[in-house]
């Protein structure tokens, strides 16, 4: 057992977990953010995709240990208050979604790739950066719509800021 | 996943000393096939020994004609380094098409040189531009560095800290990803050293992982263009057959990226 010290959506936190323990687990069991996904566990699927110093991460293939001092977000950190956060509002506006299940993987990958590309994001270019998540529902075209649109609100407000 | 010890140490002699105390430890790197192994059960070290922070072990410096990548630098460090880019901008085009986003945000060129994995990208481009593998203890040459599948000419409880590559004349890669993992189906790595040596090395293909081909050095010396290869055949012997592609295929894969990989070189 090893006292795990970090912060997950802005808040210091620390948890008593095993040194086993993958960091998705210590969201989800120990934290109750549940809104990191475990699909496939095999590191293939982005599902448990979470940001660990700001980087876009599969939570399912570290230890809990290694993000020790580490900032995470999860699904559960960036909407401001009642507002979506663009990227959310715009899976919602483009239907990006149908079970929801990728739903929250697909959303940090995708606020990790506007991040990286800024304003320079073609469909070409989201295509190859969503290699790493994995839809069994839509087909992705929605999805690839949805983070286009979210880069043109995305770079707006940071313009606005 | 079996118990195990988690070590974050801040230097390279701790690592090592770290390592000499348990009874079968392990490096952690970026942690991106061995931690879906110990998932798998199918590693189960006493210890793990994270090298991820260690200051010394991050960072690109490139000087002159010779690129050196810390062993600890994550791919997607390699694939945006401006300076790098433009030294060898083949291998930053191979760094950027590892795995996919998040992978590359957490694995490594040291982690993936010590696992060695038949399909892994790095290995390649070691090879072809005859890199060094600078460990704590010496400096191995790529030729005698990878010793077959998963097996490489490092002892036990060393750490490679760095990779250093002479800049060549023209380089290329290019592979055909599994669809899924992202690791080379088959990927071909050409290089032309400045002296108009010419090294071609493949992965994903042979079941001693990666190697040499030499027919197409040699058509590629005498002449440096796709079309040199028209008449070239590779040998289906030797090569890894399975689910995604027989023998014969990746027979044919190694020509046909070797082509893209020149055509990319230009």
């Amino acid at each position: 057992m090893s006292t795990v010290k970090l912060t997950v959506n802005g808040r210091a936190v620390s948890a008593d977990v095993e040194d086993r323990t993958l960091l998705v687990h210590l969201l989800r069991d120990h934290l109750n953010l549940t809104g990191t996904h475990v699909g496939c566990d095999t590191s293939q699927c982005g599902a448990c995709t979470v940001h660990l110093d700001g980087r876009a991460v599969k939570s399912c293939t570290m230890l809990a240990a290694q993000a020790a001092g580490s900032s995470v977000t999860t699904i559960e950190g960036i909407a401001k208050g009642d507002e979506l956060h663009p990227m959310q509002a715009a899976f919602r506006d483009n239907h990006g979604l149908q079970c929801g299940f990728c739903t929250p993987g697909m959303i940090m990958a995708s606020i990790d790739i506007v991040h990286r590309h800024g304003g320079k994001l073609d469909e070409t270019t989201v295509r190859h950066e969503l290699e790493g998540n994995i839809c069994r529902c839509t087909g992705y075209h929605n999805i690839v719509k949805a983070v286009l649109d979210a880069a043109g609100h995305m770079k707006v407000a940071q313009a606005a800021e | 996943m079996y118990q195990t010890t988690y070590h974050r140490p801040s230097s390279v002699d701790e690592a090592v000393a770290l390592f000499g105390k348990g009874n079968d430890a392990k490096y952690l790197s970026g942690g991106q096939t061995l931690i879906p192994v110990m998932k798998q059960r199918l590693a189960s070290p006493s210890d793990v020994i994270d090298l991820a922070r260690i200051k010394e072990l991050i960072g690109v410096d490139v000087s002159g004609d010779t690129v050196t990548i810390k062993a600890a630098t994550p791919h997607y460090e390699v694939a945006q380094n401006s300076a790098l880019q433009k030294a060898i901008p083949a291998l930053a085009h191979l760094a950027s098409h590892i795995g996919d986003p998040a992978v590359r945000h957490r694995g490594t060129i040291g982690g993936s040189l010590a696992n060695n994995d038949p399909s892994a990208d790095y290995p390649s481009a070691v090879l072809a531009l005859g890199a060094t593998i600078k460990t704590n203890k010496r400096s191995i040459a790529a030729d005698d560095f990878f010793k077959g599948l998963f097996a490489t000419a490092l002892e036990d409880g060393e750490i490679i800290t760095a990779v250093a590559f002479p800049v060549p004349a023209k380089a290329g890669y290019a592979k055909f990803p599994h669809p899924a993992s992202r690791f080379a189906l088959t990927g071909v790595f050409v290089a032309k050293t400045r002296s108009g040596d010419v090294r071609v090395a493949a992965t994903g293909a042979s079941q001693n992982g990666v190697m040499r081909v030499a027919a197409i050095e040699a058509a590629l010396k005498a002449n440096w263009s796709a079309s040199a290869l028209a008449n070239v055949t590779i040998a289906a012997s030797g090569l890894m057959s399975d689910i995604h592609g027989s023998a014969d295929y990746r027979a044919n894969l190694i020509k046909v990226m070797a082509e893209r990989a020149v055509t990319a070189a230009g």
